[in-house]
């Protein structure tokens, strides 16, 4: 094991360069996903004919898949479609794709736990169904989507690694680089990037915590 | 096929450590309850595939080569089990302490407590997250095509390489994980739905 030679400044630098482009293909991804999910989640909610099923089988088989295998075909197969797009744009696609299922399901769930009796009330109030969504059943929904929202959010960034294998420049990819060079940088390098990775998860999810609260 | 081994092998491995770790969180005891604590936050917020890496780049480094199935496999286990731990945690806590004190006060020892008592009814609880983590073990075994661990996925990608036959290749591959992945999915809820009747 080889510390110092590990935390060289050019293998530091190298490495924060991955760590951007990690994050930036995470937030655009998580914004993406996050309005798409939301959008198959409440038609889905809403059970919108025809729509509805569609999305559900749709949605049902993408949970059920290994996001490697969407990551590979957005890459290779795609172009063969004719949509060429590089490392970074399938990776964007890809776990767009994936996490947008995801993140329906959550939204269905939140949307869904929120008692009948409250949309029938709001109904018959005189409320009509939009109205209804808006005022009563999103914002109790809302909160109770926060946490798992958020610790799908953190999968995603955890999952921004799997790009590795279509020669992402992100952080996982730059650390077996660093490790290329000597088997001894292996574990200082492993080890960092288990930090990094860490401590932007872990500030997700404090951030969970007080978005928590705050939600009304 | 080693997806199918990696995936029966990930799930033995991560069950067993899951349960230590969730015991290890649940005994009061103070170095325990903070080792488990660590463990648990540790692996489940950091990728899968630097854990995998773990095993197969760092061990060499120490002096210990495992080839791409076992490092994979053992990165699999490790990762799952950090959140089997918690499932498990989670649904021995949702058991009412009133019955560990009326077990204990009926003079049953703590493990007897434990077996007849307070475990029972935790594992219909746990039966649920639990099936959803099987299914995530299945769909995350494709990481060993990374480190060549001869799995589903690695093979795909050998044919759609050699062939250039890209989309047929991955549907095919597609259809094999949904083959694997879409009964698991089913059985799992009716599962639930049938343990949220007797209750």
């Amino acid at each position: 094991m080889d510390f110092a030679g590990a935390y060289s400044a050019d293998f530091l630098l190298f490495l924060m360069h991955g760590l951007v482009i990690t994050l930036k293909i995470a937030l655009i991804s998580i914004v993406l996903s996050f309005t798409l999910g939301s959008l198959i989640g409440i038609i889905r909610y809403a059970k919108v004919p025809v729509l509805s099923p569609v999305l559900a089988v749709l949605v049902e088989l993408l949970r059920n898949l290994p996001l490697l295998l969407i990551i590979l075909f957005s890459r290779f197969a795609l172009p063969d479609l004719g949509l060429r797009l590089g490392a970074e744009g399938a990776a964007i696609v890809a776990l767009t794709v994936f996490e947008m299922a995801m993140i329906s399901e959550v939204v269905r769930g939140g949307l869904n736990s929120i008692p009948k009796g409250q949309v029938e009330a709001a109904r018959s109030s005189g409320l009509n169904s939009v109205q209804t969504l808006r005022y009563i059943v999103l914002p109790q929904g809302l909160r109770r989507m926060v946490p798992p929202l958020v610790s799908q959010f953190i999968s995603l960034l955890k999952d921004t690694s799997l790009a590795t294998a279509i020669a992402l420049a992100e952080l996982m990819h730059n650390a077996q680089i660093i490790i290329g060079h000597s088997y001894n940088y292996a574990i200082p390098v492993l080890l960092l990037c288990a930090v990094i990775y860490f401590t932007v998860n872990y500030l997700l999810s404090r951030l969970s915590r007080r978005l928590e609260n705050k939600v009304v | 096929m080693n997806t199918i081994y990696a995936s029966l092998l990930g799930l033995a491995g991560s069950f067993i450590l899951g349960t230590i770790i969730a015991v290890f969180r649940i005994t009061g005891s103070k170095p325990l309850n903070w080792f488990g604590t660590a463990y648990v936050e540790f692996f489940r917020n950091i990728p899968l595939l630097l854990v995998v890496f773990l095993f197969y780049l760092g061990l060499p480094s120490l002096g210990v080569t495992l080839n791409g199935f076992v490092s994979g496999t053992m990165g699999l286990a490790v990762y799952t089990s950090s959140f089997i731990a918690e499932a498990i945690r989670a649904g021995i806590m949702a058991v009412p302490p009133g019955q560990t004190e009326a077990a204990r006060s009926s003079g049953l020892s703590y493990v007897q407590t434990m077996i007849h008592v307070i475990l029972p009814q935790a594992i219909k609880l746990v039966i649920p997250p639990l099936s959803n983590q099987f299914i995530n073990l299945v769909k995350n075994s494709s990481i060993l095509s990374i480190v060549a661990g001869f799995d589903l996925m690695y093979y795909g990608d050998v044919i759609a390489t050699d062939t250039f036959d890209t989309i047929n290749t991955y549907l095919f591959v597609a259809m094999f994980y949904l083959i694997l992945t879409l009964p698991l999915s089913y059985g799992s809820r009716v599962l639930e739905r049938k343990l949220a009747r007797h209750d």
